[in-house]
């Protein structure tokens, strides 16, 4: 069997996979890059680049998915809706495909007032859901959206998308994740993870409906660095849950990093039990260097 | 196109505009002489561009040095033959003037424009969105004029116009409590269509794929 990618390759043989982020930096600097990619190799099967995420410039996914492939490491390319209409996006499919990048994740993208351009004309041209059936169509029959063939090389990538099952209605979300997977989504990377109960609750509806057996789960983890970060998660960013407990648990402590770093370490075992469940997405926001610790005690992956 | 327009304000739906601030507005003017015009329908029911706006304007321009030379509020601002006909009657008044504010739409500002053509036309007000009037002076977006109208698809409610992300196919994943992350004075409209579908048991219309929009309808890029 030929695998699109390594990581598709890791979720088809082995059941469970780790992918991790690496946050582009806010400039053209390729060695922040580098050294986070120094630090990473070798623990997770793919690395995600971000696509301008809260909306602030930073060097481009498409430009930070080359230097990984250059370092050695498989990319999971982002790619927003928010600032291409369907022609650019579809653009640099083809693009990011030719240059050897094989798993493209599609999100909506967060608004553009949130960013650093708050002034900017957001697109959103298409939505996640359709960007990621006109890829598909693009992969498997060749046409581009308008309908007229591809011509040379159709984009043999592995398709991405994001869930987010904390938000509201819960019933709707689950509903949202089966749109994705007839629209052609091969894996999931979820929102990061800190209630539990109602993550396992979102997964035991995805698994009543047989949806773990149509597409790879990736479960979100984020570990906290700080106080301040746990309180700009818990109360500034859209769609991040996390319980009360745990934020006492990081607010009381005398050390919130280490604390926030047994938080992670517990998840990821409760995570790892929880049925269809096929890997976990790390996203250490500017705390790379702690992923090579959380993926060696968090025992086999 | 010019029809449709017109057509709008008879019908008195509402182009919904809010004044510049007086800064802008002195800014614009430098302290040339100025005509005022009106405008009868949307802006006197936005409180933005009505006879009494008006009153209340010229003696701040004047408390900065500006002569108006005159004023009027057309009936409406948006109708070509008629403002032509009424702006004869101030022929005097107009050409004392080096500036003609308007105060109405971004449709009004282009009416005057194409008939005041000796003096120099600014806009003294931004226009928003064509919106419903909830109760006095609060007014919600309701349409983008995109040209293909789907809200068919979601039970007279409208993502084009009443989502900043303009999701087709569901929620975006930051609302809260039924607020718009971008927003907490904005339904979540997606919260409000799930609800409403929900209570009528038509839930499983929302599962199809919204496909990609049609924008070649909207005529908001072309003419």
């Amino acid at each position: 069997m030929e695998y699109r990618s390594n990581l598709e390759k890791v979720l088809k043989t082995k059941g469970f996979a780790v992918t991790a982020e690496i946050g582009p930096p806010k400039g053209c600097d390729s060695e922040k890059i580098k050294a986070k990619a120094d630090i990473l190799k070798g623990c997770a099967d793919a690395f995600n680049a971000t696509d301008n995420q809260t909306a602030v410039v930073r060097l481009s996914s498409l430009g930070s998915s080359v230097i990984l492939l250059n370092l050695g490491l498989e990319p999971v390319m982002q790619m927003a809706c928010r600032d291409r209409n369907r022609i650019a996006l579809q653009s640099d499919v083809l693009g990011a495909c030719a240059v050897g990048v094989r798993n493209i994740l599609f999100v909506t993208g967060d608004h553009q007032c949130f960013g650093n351009h708050p002034n900017a004309r957001g697109v959103f041209d298409l939505d996640s859901i359709q960007l990621i059936k006109v890829v598909k169509n693009m992969r498997d029959e060749g046409i581009f959206l308008s309908g007229d063939k591809i011509l040379s090389g159709n984009p043999s990538v592995f398709i991405g998308g994001a869930a987010n099952p904390f938000a509201d209605p819960l019933s709707f979300r689950v509903d949202r994740l089966e749109k994705k997977i007839t629209a052609g989504v091969d894996f999931i990377q979820t929102q990061s993870i800190f209630n539990l109960e109602r993550f396992s609750c979102w997964m035991d509806e995805v698994c009543s409906r047989g949806l773990d057996k149509k597409v790879f789960i990736l479960a979100g983890v984020t570990p906290l660095k700080s106080l301040k970060m746990c309180e700009r998660m818990k109360f500034h960013v859209p769609g991040v849950d996390i319980p009360d407990e745990i934020y006492n648990r990081i607010k009381n402590d005398s050390d919130p990093g280490q604390e926030g770093f047994n938080v992670s370490l517990e998840l990821i075992k409760e995570i790892k039990k929880i049925k269809g469940v096929s890997g976990i997405h790390i996203t250490a926001l500017f705390w790379e260097d702690i992923i090579p610790s959380l993926v060696s005690k968090s025992g086999p992956l | 196109m010019k029809m449709l327009i017109s057509m709008i304000c008879i019908l008195k739906n509402m182009i919904i505009t809010k004044n510049k601030d007086l800064e802008s507005i002195l800014r614009l003017i430098e302290k040339d002489p100025v005509f005022i015009v009106g405008c009868s329908q949307c802006a006197t029911i936005c409180h933005t561009g009505g006879e009494n706006e008006i009153k209340e304007m010229i003696p701040v321009l004047k408390d900065k040095n500006i002569s108006v030379t005159g004023w009027v509020v057309l009936d409406p601002a948006c109708h070509f033959l008629n403002d032509k006909r009424i702006l004869k009657n101030y022929k005097e008044e107009i050409k004392k003037a080096k500036k003609i504010l308007v105060l109405a739409c971004g449709n009004g500002v282009q009416t005057i424009a194409e008939i005041i053509q000796d003096a120099k036309v600014i806009p003294g007000t931004d226009t928003l969105f064509l919106g419903e009037i909830k109760r006095i002076n609060d007014f919600e977006k309701r349409c983008n004029l995109c040209g293909e109208c789907i809200q068919y698809l979601f039970d007279g409610l409208c993502p084009i116009s009443r989502c900043p992300k303009n999701m087709l196919n569901g929620p975006c994943g930051g609302s809260i409590n039924g607020k718009c992350e971008v927003s907490e004075d904005l339904e979540c409209i997606w919260d409000v269509i799930i609800k409403k579908l929900g209570e009528q048991g038509k839930l499983d219309s929302l599962k199809k794929i919204v496909e990609p929009k049609n924008w070649s309808k909207s005529l908001v890029m072309r003419r």
